[in-house]
């Protein structure tokens, strides 16, 4: 069926089909037909599911010249990244129902970003990596200036691309020298070159600077974090829930294939910076965090945060300090979309209902989903038996393993500032009283999706062992 | 020795106008400049004998990508005095990261005891070598995986800008076909009996 040197990139294959049906379809559909679209879209991600799946957890086979790699790492993220995916549409699906901008185009679009993310899962060259960054990136910037009659939207859009092109053009940039290093932009043969000499060469730490810059702003760790908190704000909510959450794997990714696979060598140098980029990450967001008054400013702030934690794992400079950074970017996704979905659950038609003082008196309007949201926020603090505390002790203890002790002790410092703005929408959440009478967002998927979301922050928290195998197995 | 001559001379025409595109009070001026910055980066590839290149370079950039720049500029009318107004304002912290920027660049290269490497120089390929074959080779081969994927960044790039600028807004001069198509002749044409004029 297809040559043999495409076999191991089937699931990018049945995608790049997908999204070619999806856009055909879409075009001719009518306007009130638009849940053909979206059930198309989540076809095509249960197929490329089927695909990966197909490949399995076994064995790294090294295809296309060298410039793709599948592996059970590769394997292992994209159905998490598929799994996510589709959350974000079931949540999604529900906004954009009452909203004035339901086009096909957003699960189009969200497809070419998954499309993207999958290529940077299973980069094994500086080159394949750029295109895969780019397809997201390009994706992404659209989505986010989809709703063409706010202003507010143009602007995020705007800071958004502006910064993403310059974040761009800094990592191309060091790749360029790598390439003028070593002579390949295999990761593989970088990673060869590098052993045999000049991993501390001058031009070798430019572009590993330059490198981590790029990385950093994917990430949207302090100092490159400027287009996180207007994004978060400025977008439609299914497009802040899709930026805050997937886009995340495809950044870990990135960092793992180039600064672990491809220059591990030169780990002297990136692992301090990283160091410094994740305690500032965590100081600015956890600190900028807690004089927000917008719910979605507030979460970019803590992602900003949890950024600075997923960092510090790789600060550690050990196998078992990826494998947390890893377990901490799986956790990080499944509660950032959890909280997401409770923003767009609380807004109703023309109203986002993204203030703080919207989640007053929630534990009165809807237990249950009051319930949901505590489960999220006391998680993103790290409060046992939650996922999230897993998450922050498994890092923790890579950290301290590999001596790095202030690392540590700024983590755990910045953690216990972070919980008060947590906190705080748990107190207005059950200790306040309602301001309107206003009704949740109705939709049995969103809500059913919603639960399952919720409570497994807490099973990943009471049986942790299962994820942990898991993120062993890939990396090992 | 007049290669390396003819190198220099290049470097130096285009470091110039690529500080010319950043610099030019002008924007029609800035696309020229632009415009010679890449004539002048295919005469260089021209010297490390990437003929196939450099000729792409000047039929795909300077033809096509900045002709529509030009006019896109010229259409867009940009006021450079408003975009200008907040440049004092933000100079000096541009100015301190370029400085910062430049400080770490110099101190690596010179401060370092091994210094920079240089580039191993190019062995002259024969006459009958096809570059353009080489790089069709390489292409369709090795690269093939990029390539099919910067087709699909191509077809986000479509989709994208198709998403941001075709909507229904008020005052949008666009082409209703079916309506053009329907028209009949008593709706745009009249007749008009006038009496003949007489020279007098």
């Amino acid at each position: 069926m297809l040559p043999t040197e495409f076999a191991p990139a089937f699931p990018e294959t049945v995608l790049g089909l997908g999204i070619c049906l999806v856009l055909l379809v879409d075009l001719y559909l009518p306007a009130r037909w638009r849940d053909v679209t979206y059930l198309l879209a989540l076809v095509t991600l249960a197929a490329t599911a089927m695909a990966v799946s197909d490949i399995g957890l076994s064995g790294t086979t090294l295809a296309l010249g060298g410039s793709f790699v599948a592996d059970p790492l590769a394997s292992f993220l994209k159905l998490f990244v598929l799994a996510a995916l589709a959350t974000v549409f079931v949540y999604s699906r529900a906004y954009l129902q009452d909203s004035t901008y339901n086009k096909g185009e957003y699960y189009l679009l969200g497809l070419f970003a998954a499309l993207g993310i999958l290529v940077m899962i299973s980069g094994a060259s500086l080159l394949t990596l750029y295109l895969g960054l780019e397809m997201q990136a390009l994706a992404l910037y659209a989505m986010v200036a989809f709703n063409r009659d706010s202003p507010v939207a143009a602007e995020a859009a705007m800071k958004y691309f502006v910064l993403g092109a310059i974040a761009s053009g800094c990592l191309l940039y060091g790749i360029s020298l790598l390439y003028g290093v070593t002579g390949t932009v295999q990761l593989a043969e970088i990673a060869q070159a590098l052993r045999a000499g000049g991993a501390d060469d001058a031009v070798t730490l430019v572009a590993v600077a330059f490198v981590v810059v790029g990385i950093a702003f994917k990430f949207g760790a302090v100092p490159f974090h400027m287009w996180v908190p207007d994004v978060y704000e400025g977008a439609p909510v299914s497009v802040t829930l899709l930026v805050g959450t997937v886009p995340k794997v495809g950044a870990f990714a990135l960092a793992l294939r180039v600064l672990v696979e491809g220059l591990g060598e030169t780990g002297v140098t990136w692992e301090p910076m990283l160091g410094v980029l994740a305690v500032l990450s965590l100081g600015i967001g956890n600190i900028v965090a807690i004089v927000q008054t917008n719910l979605r400013r507030m979460l970019a702030y803590s992602t900003i945060a949890h950024v600075g934690f997923i960092l510090l794992g790789f600060a550690a400079g050990s196998r078992e300090g990826i494998e947390a950074a890893l377990f901490y970017t799986i956790v990080y996704v499944i509660m950032a979309a959890g909280a997401f979905g409770i923003v767009i659950l609380l807004g109703r038609q023309g109203d986002d209902a993204d203030e703080l003082d919207d989640l007053r008196g929630l534990s009165q309007r809807s237990p249950w989903f009051a319930l949901v949201m505590l489960l999220l926020m006391v998680s993103m603090i790290g409060v046992p038996p939650l996922a999230g505390f897993y998450a922050k002790w498994w890092v923790l203890a890579a950290l301290l393993d590999a001596g790095q002790l202030w690392l540590a002790i700024a983590g755990v410092l910045f953690s216990v500032v972070g919980a008060f703005y947590y906190l705080r929408v748990v107190k207005l959440m059950y200790f306040d009283s309602p301001a309107g009478e206003a009704p949740l967002r109705q939709g049995a998927a969103l809500r059913l999706t919603l639960s399952v979301n919720g409570l497994l922050v807490l099973a990943l928290g009471v049986f942790p062992e299962g994820l942990i195998e898991l993120c062993a197995r890939a990396l090992g | 020795m007049a290669g390396t001559l003819f190198f220099y001379t290049l470097s130096a025409v285009l470091i110039a106008s690529a500080l010319g595109v950043i610099t030019a009070r002008n924007p029609v001026h800035a696309v020229l400049f632009l415009v010679l910055s890449f004539v002048t980066s295919s005469v260089l590839w021209l010297l490390l004998e990437a003929e196939f290149l450099a000729v792409v370079l000047v039929l795909v950039y300077v033809g096509a990508v900045m002709v529509l720049f030009l006019f896109v500029v010229m259409m867009l009318d940009v006021n450079v005095a408003q975009l200008r107004e907040g440049f004092t304002r933000y100079a000096w912290l541009g100015a301190v990261v370029a400085a910062v920027l430049a400080a770490e660049l110099l101190a690596i290269v010179w401060w370092k005891p091994d210094g920079l490497p240089m580039a191993a120089t190019t062995t002259p390929r024969p006459a009958d070598y096809s570059n353009t074959e080489m790089l069709g080779t390489a292409l369709y081969t090795e690269h093939l995986f990029a390539f099919e994927l910067a087709a699909f960044l191509l077809l986000l790039a479509i989709v994208a800008a198709i998403v941001l600028t075709m909507r229904r807004r008020p005052g949008l001069k666009a082409q209703d076909v079916s309506r053009q198509v329907a028209v009949r002749r008593e709706d745009r044409v009249r007749l008009v009996q006038m009496k003949a004029e007489h020279d007098t």
